[in-house]
Formats: C-alpha cells, sequence, structure tokens
C-alpha cells in the first residue's frame, strides 16, 4: 500500500510564551522545533503499515527550509522519501495550506499512483486550526475520518476508531481516505543511528509555491492574562499533610 | 464535556450578531454521518440567508465545521473565545490549546465559527426566546453517507473517568517511574479522584495516553486538581486550567506551576503524598 504523512514544524515551548517583538509569532530564538505530536503519531503509524503490508510511505511538509530537519526526522523513523513546499517562514491560513497540498498530492500521484491513506494530525500544536485533513479530502473527494486513536485497513477499506466520551466510535470507510490521527494512536519509536544515516541519503523533493492571500489572517497574537492564581502554601514536606488535609475539608472534598 | 453547556456558550456569543439566531441540532442524523449533517448545515444556512454559523469547538463540532467550510469554500475559525461582528469579522481563537491567543480577521460572506469549551461565560439565564420550528426537506447526496459510526466500543469499565472526574491527581516526571504512581493511585483511590499524568509520563510509557491530561490528551475541569512532581508547562497547563482549584505539589518552589496553582506543597512529592494518604485515613 501507499501511505502519504502530512506533518508540521512546531516549536517545543517550555513554561513560558514568548514572543517576538511584531508579536506575530514566538520567540523562537532559544526553542528547539519538533513535528506537531499528533503528528508524530502520524509518521510511526505510517512506518507500521508499510512494515506490515509493503509499500511505500511518503512524508510531506509545508514549511521553512529548516523544515527539511523533521522531514529528516520522519525518514529517520522509517519513512522513504519527502515532499518539501518550501515558504519564506510565514504564516499561512489553513485554506491556502491545504490547496497547495491538495496541488502536491496531485502532482505526485500522476506520477506514482494513488495514496491509500493520507495521515494529517487532529489538528497542529501552534494554530489548531481543526480543519487542513479535510479541507484535502474533499478537494480529492476522498471520505476523511478524524479524531482517530486506531487505524487498520481492512482489503480495500480502512476502521477507523475515533476516541468519544465514554469509548469509540468505529467508522468502516473505503480506501483512498483521508484519517486524521491523535497522540495516543501508538507510541512512536526512537531513531536509531542507521535509520539516521539511512534518513541523509533519501531523497527530498522541493518546490516554493506562491502564498494566497490569508481569508483567517492573522494580527497579532496574545499571550492570556495570568489566571491570577497565587499560590497558598500550605508547607513543607510531610508536615504539610494536616494543612493539606485541612484545605481538603474547607473545599468541601473530604 | 457537557453538550448542553457548550451549547449555550455558543449561543452566548452569536446572540451579540443580532438576531434572529437559529438553532440546529448536531445529532439530526443518527447515526453519526459527519458529511451529512455538514451537507443539512449548507442547506439550512442557505435557506435562512445566515450572516454567519456557529458551532460548539467539541471534537464532533470542529469537524462538522470544517466539512461545511470545505464544501462551501469558506475560511473557518475553531476554538474562538470571542468575536465581533462587521466585515471582515474579527475574532480572537486558542493557539497552543489555549496558551496562546490569536487576534485575527474572517474574510468571508459567511463567517463560520467555533467556541471553545469551558472558555466562554453562557448568559446565565438567557431570555426566553419564541421558538419557530421551520421544517426542512434534506436532500441527501449518497456519498454524504460514506463516513458514518457502524459500532461503538465501551471503554469507559466503570473506573472514574478522567474528563469527568470532580477531583484528578496526577503525577509527572517528579513521579520517577512506573511503581512510582501506587502513591498516587492510592490517594486518588481515598479521594474518589481519577488519576491522571503529563504527556513526559505517557512517551516515557509509565502510563497509558488515555490517562494523559494536556493539549495533545485530555482536558480536564475538575474542582480540584492535585498535580504531584508536574512541572506545569503549556503543553500541560492547556488541559488542566479550567480546574476550579489547583494544589501542586512540587520540590521546585520556582516551578512554572506554582505560579498557576492555588495551594502548594514544596517538597519531595514520594514523602509528601503517602503522609496526605495516612492523614485521610487517620481523621476517618
Amino acid at each position: 500500500m501507499r501511505v502519504l504523512v502530512c506533518v508540521k514544524r512546531v516549536p517545543f515551548t517550555g513554561g513560558k510564551m514568548v514572543l517576538a517583538a511584531d508579536s506575530m509569532a514566538l520567540e523562537t530564538k532559544h526553542l528547539g522545533f519538533t513535528i506537531s505530536p499528533h503528528e508524530e503519531c502520524g509518521v510511526e503509524e505510517a512506518v507500521r503499515l508499510i512494515e506490515a503490508n509493503g509499500g511505500e510511505s511518503v512524508v510531506l511538509t509545508l514549511g521553512p527550509a529548516e523544515a527539511v530537519e523533521q522531514l529528516r526526522d520522519a525518514m529517520a523513523l522509517g519513512i522513504d522519501r519527502a515532499i518539501h513546499l518550501r515558504t519564506d517562514g510565514s504564516e499561512w491560513d489553513p485554506d491556502a495550506t491545504a490547496a497547495v497540498i491538495v496541488d502536491a498530492i496531485r502532482t505526485d500521484e500522476s506520477a506514482t499512483g494513488l495514496f491509500d491513506l493520507i495521515v494529517f494530525g487532529s489538528e497542529s500544536a501552534d494554530s489548531g486550526g481543526y480543519q487542513v485533513g479535510l479541507r484535502v479530502a474533499h478537494a480529492l473527494g476522498r471520505p476523511a475520518v478524524t479524531g482517530l486513536k486506531g487505524v487498520k485497513p481492512e482489503g480495500g477499506s480502512v476502521r477507523c476508531e475515533q476516541e468519544v466520551e465514554g469509548g469509540r466510535d468505529v467508522y468502516v470507510v473505503p480506501m483512498p481516505a483521508v484519517v486524521t490521527v491523535k497522540e495516543g494512536l501508538n507510541l512512536p519509536r526512537y531513531p536509531s543511528v542507521p535509520g539516521r544515516m539511512r534518513a541523509g541519503r533519501k531523497p527530498v523533493a522541493t518546490s516554493a509555491p506562491a502564498r494566497p492571500a490569508a481569508r483567517l489572517e492573522l494580527v497579532r497574537l496574545v499571550v492570556p492574562p495570568g489566571q491570577g492564581r497565587r499560590a497558598e502554601v500550605l508547607g513543607s514536606g510531610a508536615a504539610a499533610a494536616p494543612a493539606v488535609v485541612d484545605m481538603l475539608r474547607k473545599i468541601g472534598v473530604v | 464535556m457537557d453538550q448542553s453547556k457548550a451549547s449555550m456558550e455558543t449561543l452566548t456569543l452569536a446572540r451579540r450578531f443580532g438576531g434572529p439566531v437559529h438553532s440546529v441540532r448536531i445529532d439530526a442524523i443518527e447515526p453519526f454521518a459527519p458529511d451529512a449533517v455538514a451537507a443539512i448545515l449548507a442547506l439550512v444556512a442557505d435557506n435562512l440567508n445566515a450572516s454567519a454559523v456557529f458551532a460548539a469547538g467539541t471534537d464532533r463540532g470542529n469537524d462538522v465545521m470544517a466539512r461545511l467550510a470545505a464544501r462551501t469554500g469558506q475560511p473557518f475559525a475553531a476554538n474562538c473565545v470571542d468575536a465581533e461582528p462587521g466585515s471582515p469579522v474579527s475574532v480572537t481563537r486558542f493557539r497552543w490549546g489555549g496558551s496562546l491567543l490569536e487576534s485575527a480577521l474572517l474574510h468571508s460572506p459567511r463567517p463560520l465559527i467555533t467556541v471553545a469549551p469551558n472558555t466562554f461565560s453562557a448568559e446565565a439565564e438567557p431570555a426566553p426566546i419564541e421558538v419557530d420550528v421551520k421544517p426542512f426537506v434534506a436532500q441527501l447526496d449518497e456519498t454524504d453517507l460514506v463516513v458514518r459510526v457502524s459500532d461503538h466500543i465501551d471503554t469507559a469499565g466503570g473506573r472514574v473517568s478522567l474528563a469527568e472526574a470532580k477531583v484528578v491527581v496526577s503525577g509527572g516526571r517528579g513521579v520517577g517511574s512506573k511503581e512510582g504512581f501506587a502513591i498516587i493511585e492510592e490517594l486518588a483511590g481515598l479521594l474518589g479522584a481519577a488519576v491522571g499524568c503529563s504527556r513526559v509520563v505517557t512517551s516515557a510509557g509509565w502510563r497509558p495516553h488515555t490517562d494523559q491530561v494536556g493539549q495533545t490528551g485530555t482536558k480536564i475541569a475538575p474542582d480540584l486538581y492535585i498535580a504531584c512532581g508536574i512541572s506545569g508547562a503549556t503543553q500541560h497547563m492547556a488541559g488542566c486550567k479550567a480546574a476550579k482549584r489547583i494544589l501542586a505539589i512540587n520540590s521546585d518552589a520556582e516551578a512554572p506551576i506554582m505560579l498557576n496553582a492555588d495551594y502548594a506543597v514544596v517538597g519531595d512529592l514520594r514523602e509528601i503524598v503517602p503522609a496526605i494518604s495516612a492523614e485521610l485515613r487517620k481523621s476517618r
């Protein structure tokens, strides 16, 4: 089978959000970068599907030149090749993002055949738009199921398990299909040293599409005001236990 | 997530755009078929000449609205905490699960907006309104029923559900190991609480992902959240900031969680947590 997984490069945020001077992005000078968490599980799933069924796995990203790091990370885990839609680092809205991904998929599929599964994260860690995967699916005329914790091909269909309150809803849809997945789908492996070496030699096809005007247009980012909680220190060490139980009683928990 | 609470929050924001506000139930199609619901919403919005479409920013709300956006070619702003009518409409929406906010403009003749759950104060007692039921005949295409729930697996299994528990006791890196969670389990048992954890813990394989509280785990809103050995990274706080009260137990008095907590105990959780359990037993 053939599987495409789409990923986004995002910074590792720590305990505090610090904005760049123009308030249009996070200050990332002191931050590392990663593949957005839901998509890390998407990469792992793509690798497992090809290990189990044979075929080819491809990773795609829309992002700055540096996003090639995340493509190499995905290939170090076992993805076969990469497609890099390079930007100048500026923000693309979900509509524009989906449109260029659709173009790239059509181009790739016309040369190598349809992807049985196209995997997205449920939502990106940073902008969290909840829509790129569904827009791509609609444009390609393929069924899409979102927020999955289970993805299992069965013949020409894929069985999808979606986490809902109190359990999971099951959908079975014909392939080719689009799925969006959530962290917890699997526990991603760590890259091996030979995996990293091989990743450096795997092909990356790069193009630089033009950015259409945004229709969900970012004006500025704002750090939300603190929640005004100033912790009342109940004590230190085991000696604080009676004060904790008093507090639990006071607030009606015991 | 309390569906009716999410609906009230959504209605409150929608009313700012002036009346009348029409309501469409998302469970109109059973079993759930998201493309069919999006098709019905598109039809109703056209028929009513709606100036905007709002939905709750639940998983299903965001899913259906993204499908509506795709089929109508319109932009969609998910998880908004504020929206002002105008041309273009201004919205304030979540980034990083709410750890950061974004001001944005929605350039669209019919803005599509979902409202982030647990963030917007619904009107306590909205003025009663006349209900006018308008029947529509939906012409559904076969392709709108391809994606449809065919089965449900129950996984709750009698345990206190993390999303709905009144009290949650969570452990982070500071717990130290899989076995270290015995003292967290013990305290949770005494309080009738659910056990949670941070992302570091699930990545290390100490707890299943279903226990994870955070931006990419479960988002909770308990009466009390007890965070043991959790530093309070933004990824984690995005999942627990809706808690009414937070008690942080941490060896580092300067950890970010201490700034976001109501109560704090400084020291080694491996001594403090069993001491609290012992004190609870003694006081029974």
